[in-house]
């Protein structure tokens, strides 16, 4: 008797926090979806209400049109330096992994150790002596100097060094066997069979560098190379107290979460997993 | 024998070749070894170990930023940098020893309440007789995986004056503060209610680091609030996550020996559930030490350290240094006191959770 009255209150109170978290987990997105249909004064007057008085699309038609906030220019820019990353480091992280999970070389112990102390480092303490070495590179201000920095992925390595040590060996002995090199071994042979952990690292990086604010912020100063997140930043920057065209600036942080919206519905299982290992690692 | 059309660099086949293939394969190996590593070794060389070094170097120069510091043309101060932040009386250690302040409430408010946030919401989530859990831990894991900056706007528009945050306290009968513009601390403003409305004479002379012991005492500020509200929701759910992973891999055996044993639902989760996760709670607790003493992209969208310096922060106060007022010696070295500081607390908190171990 006891226990079930117990198990009964357990679920009331388990359900009672699931409601409530959903409520305070997803209903600033809610919010920022139904004000960026509504007009800057809508927006201050219901604050809370998710439905607009009156549907406006002006926000959305400034997105796409206004010169003053260059919207499509910052997507672009987002989209052009996600796609080089990504498959940036894809490419970096599934060599260095394959390196030191299955080849022999004098230096392997030196530069995993290396790797792993670097890993230490928190990534604020290098944000201006990064921008010192694009200025002294000539990096500074040009794609490279956005894009090649986040190629250094120590994390990333990790991941694929371990998908590989898991490959057996007899695979790819059996392909020198027949007469492949180490290129095509690594390329045409293992790469095929740690799909999940590619999948992982590419959905990890995607994320990663769309989000990423403080590299763009110091290794570029023209407009022309403000990403979706440097962009609205900039827009936001210092508004204090009551910030104005708000439903304008919500609609382009939609814009900015749209993608990572979208790759997460798609692909969960992946991403749960993806962050996971990055959190035990890292 | 081997297919060589697939290298990347044409392999110097050496006389020795034909003769010790054995040899030979070796030496393939160790060069491939290294091309392989290579994309990856000069990336990690150049953005990560260099800027390392050379922050070092600039942190001791007094540097402003137009010129390249490298051909000595910016003088050499030694420790001066770290003087001025540390020991001198003047601005710049004040700012520093603030943007200290704010952050380490900062940290005592937000590593707590985003460790005890997501052990709950992983515990639920966990609870096998709830239905649609699978659709509650992808709500929670949502504004994890989502632009800081992005969400910081969203945050910038619930906490504003005439805001969502504001209307709900409006509905609950209080007056809610103008969130981003209010720079009472909130230790402050909980003694005030007890009629403590001015420090006592002590609290008031005595400073540590050139802030008054009172100003030290003052709790994060209203503005403050914000953030730290901004970075527990974003932050629970990774978190969530980490110690979903751990109660799945927990033993059930345990658990069933309490059931058995007539332990209620409180007493097997403080009694059984809470100890056989230590080693993930030490886990949570040191990733939000390291994440959380590196706050920057909420200060930059949400206040730039306003109001009265109650949102500084060591890391925009190291950017700001740099690229505002041109100091770059000042920015790195309080770059580097920041990093000792992560070690530091790092290091402090392994050794009392060991200790805590051996008792």
């Amino acid at each position: 008797m006891t226990t079930k009255r117990a198990r009964l209150v357990g679920a009331a109170l388990g359900y009672l926090v699931l409601v409530l978290g959903a409520v305070l987990y997803l209903g600033p997105f809610l919010i920022q979806v139904a004000t960026s249909f509504k007009s800057d004064a809508d927006a201050v007057a219901h604050p809370l209400s998710l439905v607009p008085e009156q549907v406006d699309t002006s926000s959305y038609e400034r997105v796409a049109t206004d010169p003053a906030v260059n919207v499509p220019l910052w997507l672009g820019n987002s989209l052009l330096v996600t796609l080089c990353v990504t498959t940036g480091r894809l490419l970096v992280d599934a060599m260095a992994g394959y390196a030191l999970a299955r080849l022999r070389w004098r230096g392997r112990g030196v530069v995993f150790t290396g790797l792993l102390m670097v890993m230490a480092v928190p990534p604020v303490v290098l944000l201006i002596p990064k921008f010192l070495v694009l200025r002294e590179l000539s990096l500074f201000d040009s794609y490279a100097g956005m894009i090649l920095p986040l190629l250094a992925d120590a994390m990333g390595i990790f991941l694929m060094k371990q998908a590989f040590e898991q490959v057996p060996r007899e695979v790819e002995e059996s392909a020198t066997m027949d007469g492949a090199g180490i290129v095509r071994r690594w390329w045409s042979v293992v790469l095929p069979m740690v799909r999940p952990a590619t999948t992982t690292l590419s959905i990890l990086a995607f994320q990663a560098s769309w989000n990423e604010f403080t590299h763009f912020l110091v290794s570029t100063s023209s407009p022309g190379y403000e990403t979706l997140t440097v962009g609205l930043a900039r827009l936001v920057g210092g508004a204090l107290g009551e910030g104005q065209q708000l439903p304008l600036k919500l609609t382009i942080a939609l814009v900015a979460t749209i993608p990572v919206a979208v790759v997460f519905l798609v692909s969960q299982r992946h991403l749960v997993r993806a962050q996971l290992s990055g959190a035990v690692k890292g | 024998m081997v297919d060589t059309t697939l290298r990347p660099a044409p392999p110097t086949t050496g006389p020795t070749t034909p003769r010790r293939p054995v040899n030979a394969e070796a030496r393939r190996e160790n060069r491939a070894g290294w091309l392989f590593v290579a994309p990856a070794v000069v990336l990690v060389l150049l953005f990560l170990v260099v800027p390392a070094v050379l922050a070092l170097y600039v942190s001791l120069l007094d540097w402003n930023g137009t010129y390249s510091p490298l051909t000595g043309r910016a003088p050499f101060v030694g420790l001066e940098n770290y003087r001025e932040l540390l020991f001198e009386d003047g601005l710049i250690r004040r700012d520093f020893v603030t943007s200290v302040r704010n952050t380490l409430y900062f940290v005592l408010f937000v590593v707590p309440s985003q460790t005890l946030v997501a052990l709950l919401l992983a515990v639920v989530v966990n609870n096998r007789a709830l239905r649609g859990r699978a659709f509650f831990r992808s709500a929670f894991y949502f504004p994890s995986i989502t632009s800081s900056v992005a969400i910081s706007v969203i945050f910038l528009f619930l906490f504003s004056g005439s805001g969502a945050v504001n209307a709900i306290l409006e509905f609950l009968g209080i007056q809610g503060p103008n969130w981003f513009t209010d720079s009472r601390g909130v230790l402050h403003e909980a003694l005030a209610l007890f009629g403590v409305d001015s420090p006592p004479s002590v609290l008031e002379e005595t400073t540590v680091g050139g802030l008054p012991l009172w100003d030290w005492l003052s709790g994060p500020s209203v503005a403050m609030m914000t953030i730290i509200a901004l970075v527990v929701w974003t932050t629970s759910g990774t978190y969530m996550l980490i110690f979903l992973a751990a109660l799945q891999n927990l033993p059930d055996n345990v658990h069933e020996a309490a059931l058995v044993d007539g332990a209620g639902w409180w007493q097997r989760f403080w009694k059984v559930t809470v100890p056989q996760l230590r080693p993930t709670i030490f886990l949570v607790a040191t990733l939000g030490l390291i994440g959380t003493w590196q706050v920057f992209d909420q200060v930059y969208v949400m206040s730039q350290g306003d109001p009265a310096k109650t949102t500084l922060t060591p890391a925009f106060l190291s950017y700001q240094q740099s690229f505002a007022e041109g100091s770059f010696g000042v920015g790195a070295a309080i770059a580097l006191l920041l990093f000792l500081l992560i070690v530091g607390v790092t290091t402090v908190q392994r050794i009392l959770l060991r200790d805590g171990r051996n008792s």
